[in-house]
């Protein structure tokens, strides 16, 4: 299959008066897995459905490519779109869904029929070709829709939230399915979803939108490790910031928290913001003090199996602290004294 | 209720107790209601309609069982014709009635139309009146010498036989039944997931490719409940073609075989059996087609099609064709309007003058008529209603045996046509005389009340259900809780918060039976007995008197009009009481 790349210039969008995308620019590479993260309302599913030509004709440019797209019909794009709600229709079997854009596309029926098996053998579902629709489980019924859309060969593949009306299990399952199509088919793939997890899980790179301006492109480690901004920090994984000031003293870089706390800061690290943040699982606490350490007082904590969970106020915040759990560990009671020792190693000062 | 209640079990002494249970029912009111109402329709409908079927397999000189009727039926030709146009009429209507409705559906639902509450709203108009009613008013439309077809010979010379013999009948049952294809194909394409129809776009599907292969398909369920309630009621339906003097169709030949031959002539039985063997295969048909088709494919949240702008000439042509088919469907009743309101109208385009006194004619001549509807129509809706209200409960909310038996046979109804309910009325009760007198049942009054209230129940039944499936059981539980008996909550609590609903349906009820004409005229048996619609119909008869029935009939449409809108307006008071009270 041949392999496009998308490239998206400057694109605005509005719904009425109701702006939903402002300014959006983004490179896609060939074959790349790429994800669209997001809270509800930040534009990632308005700019998929404008890369497959539903909705309004945005302004700017949407290459697929080197193929402008924008204002073509949907119906011209060559563009495979797999719908949240699968979309499957009722009325025809799965054979006939599965057929139905080779069927368009005037491929005689001899083809369709050889086409439609490998499609669904693609998808490990070939003995369910008779049944209808609602036959079928929801776990079926997606991957019913993910051999409808790739049996046309289509330059790129959509995926609408693609997991999120499967049970917890099977959402697991499918995502490593979604990896492993997408790999055996080499096709560029935009995964919209707002759970970082399943970005996480999938794909190469991710955009994360929020009200409709791009805030962050990178692999899921890059978004993780080094948010460039606040806003990106919180919504991957839990994030601690404290409020302060960063310090030279004799040479070396601090942090001063706004409790007047210092933690020492790497002399290679950047960033003169006023705020750090720290990971739950790079914060250990202990009931004794130590260099550098942060006094603060349990509020609250949870077992999570293999963690012990934290809440600890200290420099003028409550902090989540991870404690890996191990046999015979102690679990810190609720309103104990304790002292708290980031590994500032991997703090991000924005 | 339970027979594990400590203190029922003691209260049953002695012998009672070594009797096997069956033999001692543990009957309670509700019980006694439900047995009751199994009885009322074993008499009113099942009786009467089984007597009909067996008629139409007997002999009439031997009672033996026998197909001869209907060898003989067959062998008849105006018989034979009569059939054929019965359906002739009934497919064509379903025909005229889906070219209607199916522009007014699909633009609607699929563009941003300013037009679309216009038709929404006047898309009903025509069920607030009856068929008959407009026929006389059509004819003089669209009839040889109607307004239309006197401007088309004086402009072009030529005219169209838009009302000769079936034409009439099909154009005027069209007109009148087309809502019932357009609020169902409206409901359906609106209950279509816009994903599906994008999904299509995106596999390269659109235009009228996309709409033959899934827009269409996804619709034809509500399509097809439609057309087959246009083909049930057009097929049964006697008024239409007697006003207008079509007799070669199955409804005027039963009626007339009864009328004028009389209740021991086989053929009105014969008749009667094929009307209801349609009814009941298009009803199966249906019923059929639709099983394991539930395309509702919306989402939650999720909004149905896409509706797209039209274009400055798809608007025109838009407007043009709505403008077009709401000027003929209203046509009925601005003819009925002028007529009513006319001195003479023949052979013109229009009135020659206008008057008030065909009002006051109508006035003198119909007080009876106005007084006896009111009283037909008050006492069917009301024990509709009461039996409604307690089948629903029956059926919802006890664990009755044979419950769903009620249900069913209440909603039976629907597939017997009035002219032989009426049949039926006339076989079984003219041998039974009416208590304390030495008149029969068959021509007794009340007897038409009762025809009336078997034939509107089913409907009655669904408001009545839908009433109660909006009172949640734990309402009726908590007062149980806090000590009110079964009765006391089902009087203090369901029916009070039933009341909109039953009240709703009370109005529908009322305006409909109203103007139903095919089984009261097989019932009435002097004028002085007569209701409203029948009215209509004698005062149709001649052509003097028709600015008076025009003037019945103006008073029938407002009469369903004001039910309607009240009903209506009932049904959404009540909603917003309820949906202010979950609010608190």
């Amino acid at each position: 299959m041949k392999k496009a790349g998308i490239t998206i210039e400057n694109v605005h969008l509005a719904f009425g008066d109701t702006k939903v995308l402002e300014g959006v620019n983004l490179d896609i590479q060939p074959g790349e897995f790429f994800a669209f993260l997001g809270p509800s309302g930040s534009g990632k599913s308005a700019l998929l459905r404008a890369i497959a030509g539903f909705g309004p004709t945005p302004e700017g440019r949407i290459l697929i490519g080197d193929r402008d797209v924008v204002g073509l019909d949907p119906w011209t794009r060559n563009v495979g779109m797999v719908f949240q709600s699968y979309a499957l229709w009722p009325h025809m079997s799965v054979r006939d869904n599965v057929g139905f854009g080779l069927k368009e596309r005037k491929v005689p029926s001899a083809q369709i029929r050889k086409k439609v098996d490998a499609a669904l053998e693609l998808v490990e579902l070939a003995h369910l070709a008779d049944r209808m629709p609602n036959q079928l489980s929801g776990g079926q019924q997606q991957r019913i829709a993910l051999a409808r859309t790739v049996v046309v060969e289509p330059d790129v593949l959509l995926l609408d939230e693609p997991l999120s009306n499967l049970d917890a299990s099977l959402r697991v399952h499918m995502r490593r399915e979604l990896l492993r199509l997408q790999r055996q088919l080499g096709l560029t793939t935009i995964f919209v979803t707002h759970d970082q997890e399943e970005a996480n899980t999938t794909c190469d790179r991710m955009a994360v939108l929020d009200k409709g301006v791009i805030q962050q492109v990178g692999s899921p480690l890059e978004l993780y490790d080094r948010p460039e901004s606040l806003l990106v920090a919180n919504f991957l994984g839990t994030a601690n910031i404290l409020e302060g000031k960063v310090e030279i003293k004799g040479g070396a870089r601090r942090f001063v928290t706004k409790t007047g706390d210092l933690l020492p800061l790497p002399d290679d690290s950047v960033g003169e913001g006023g705020n750090i943040v720290l990971r739950p699982q790079n914060i250990s606490i202990s009931r004794t003090q130590a260099s550098g350490s942060l006094p603060g007082k349990v509020q609250h904590s949870e077992f999570l199996g293999s963690q012990i969970r934290y809440l600890v106020s200290a420099g003028g915040t409550e902090i989540v602290v991870d404690q890996s759990h191990r046999a015979g560990h102690d679990w810190i009671e609720t309103g104990a004294d304790v002292h708290l020792v980031a590994n500032t190693q991997s703090a991000v000062v924005l | 209720m339970s027979l594990n209640d400590p203190n029922h079990v003691a209260s049953r002494a002695g012998l009672v107790n070594r009797l096997p249970r069956w033999l001692v029912p543990n009957m309670t009111g509700v019980h006694l209601a439900a047995v009751f109402i199994a009885l009322l329709l074993l008499g009113l409908l099942l009786v009467p309609v089984a007597q009909v079927m067996i008629v139409a397999f007997q002999d009439p000189a031997t009672g033996a069982a026998t197909l001869q009727n209907f060898v003989d039926f067959f062998k008849t030709s105006l018989f034979r014709e009569s059939f054929w146009n019965s359906f002739y009429v009934s497919a064509m209507s379903v025909v005229v009635a889906t070219a209607i409705a199916l522009p007014l559906a699909y633009i609607t639902t699929r563009f941003h139309f300013s037009g679309s509450i216009l038709i929404q709203s006047l898309g009903f108009i025509p069920l607030i009146m009856p068929p008959f009613v407009g026929a006389v008013a059509m004819q003089l439309i669209f009839g040889r010498n109607g307004t239309v077809n006197l401007l088309l010979r004086d402009w072009f010379g030529f005219d169209i036989p838009f009302m000769e013999g079936l034409n009439g009948v099909i154009l005027v049952q069209s007109i009148h039944y087309f809502p019932f294809i357009l609020i169902n194909l409206s409901a359906s394409l609106r209950n279509i997931d816009r994903s599906m129809e994008e999904a299509a776009q995106n596999l390269g599907s659109h235009g009228l490719r996309l709409f033959k292969r899934i827009v269409f398909p996804l619709a034809m369920p509500g399509y097809i409940a439609g057309a087959a309630l246009v083909f049930i009621k057009v097929f049964d339906d006697l008024g239409t073609p007697l006003l207008l003097n079509v007799n070669n169709m199955l409804a005027p030949q039963a009626f007339l075989r009864i009328s004028s031959i009389g209740i021991s002539d086989p053929m009105g039985y014969v008749i009667s059996v094929i009307l209801v063997v349609f009814s009941v295969l298009s009803l199966w048909a249906s019923f059929l087609f639709m099983r394991g088709k539930d395309y509702a494919t919306v989402q939650k949240g999720g909004g149905g099609m896409a509706k797209r702008s039209l274009k400055r000439g798809e608007k025109i042509i838009a407007y043009g064709a709505v403008i077009f088919i709401l000027m003929l469907v209203l046509s009925p009743h601005f003819g009925l309007l002028l007529l009513s309101f006319g001195t003479i109208w023949s052979y013109a385009p229009l009135p020659d003058g206008y008057t008030l006194q065909n009002y006051v004619t109508m006035w003198e001549g119909s007080k009876t008529f106005i007084m006896n509807t009111v009283l037909y129509a008050g006492i069917a809706a009301t024990l509709d209603v009461i039996i409604g209200t307690a089948i629903a409960y029956i059926v919802l909310r006890t664990g009755i045996f044979g419950r769903k038996g009620l249900d069913y046979l209440a909603t039976a109804a629907l597939a017997v046509p009035g002219v032989v309910l009426g049949i039926g009325y006339l076989r079984t009760f003219h041998a039974i005389d009416v208590p304390f007198t030495d008149e029969p049942m068959a021509s007794w009054w009340v007897i038409i009340a009762l025809a009336l209230m078997i034939r509107r129940l089913p409907y009655a039944l669904r408001a009545c259900m839908a009433a109660l499936q909006q009172v949640s059981l734990a309402l009726e539980e908590a007062a149980e809780s806090l000590g009110a008996t079964k009765r006391r909550s089902i009087q203090k609590i369901v029916i009070p918060l039933m009341t909109g609903g039953i009240l709703a349906g009370f109005v529908t009820s009322f305006a409909t039976a109203a103007v139903e004409l095919s089984a009261t005229i097989m019932l009435v048996n002097s004028n002085s007995d007569a209701p409203l619609s029948y009215g209509i119909y004698l005062f149709m008869q001649t052509p003097s008197g028709r600015g008076a029935g025009a003037a019945l009939g103006i008073v029938a449409v407002i009469v369903v009009a004001i039910g309607t809108i009240a009903s209506q307006f009932i049904i959404e008071r009540d909603k917003k009481l309820k949906s202010s009270g979950d609010a608190h």
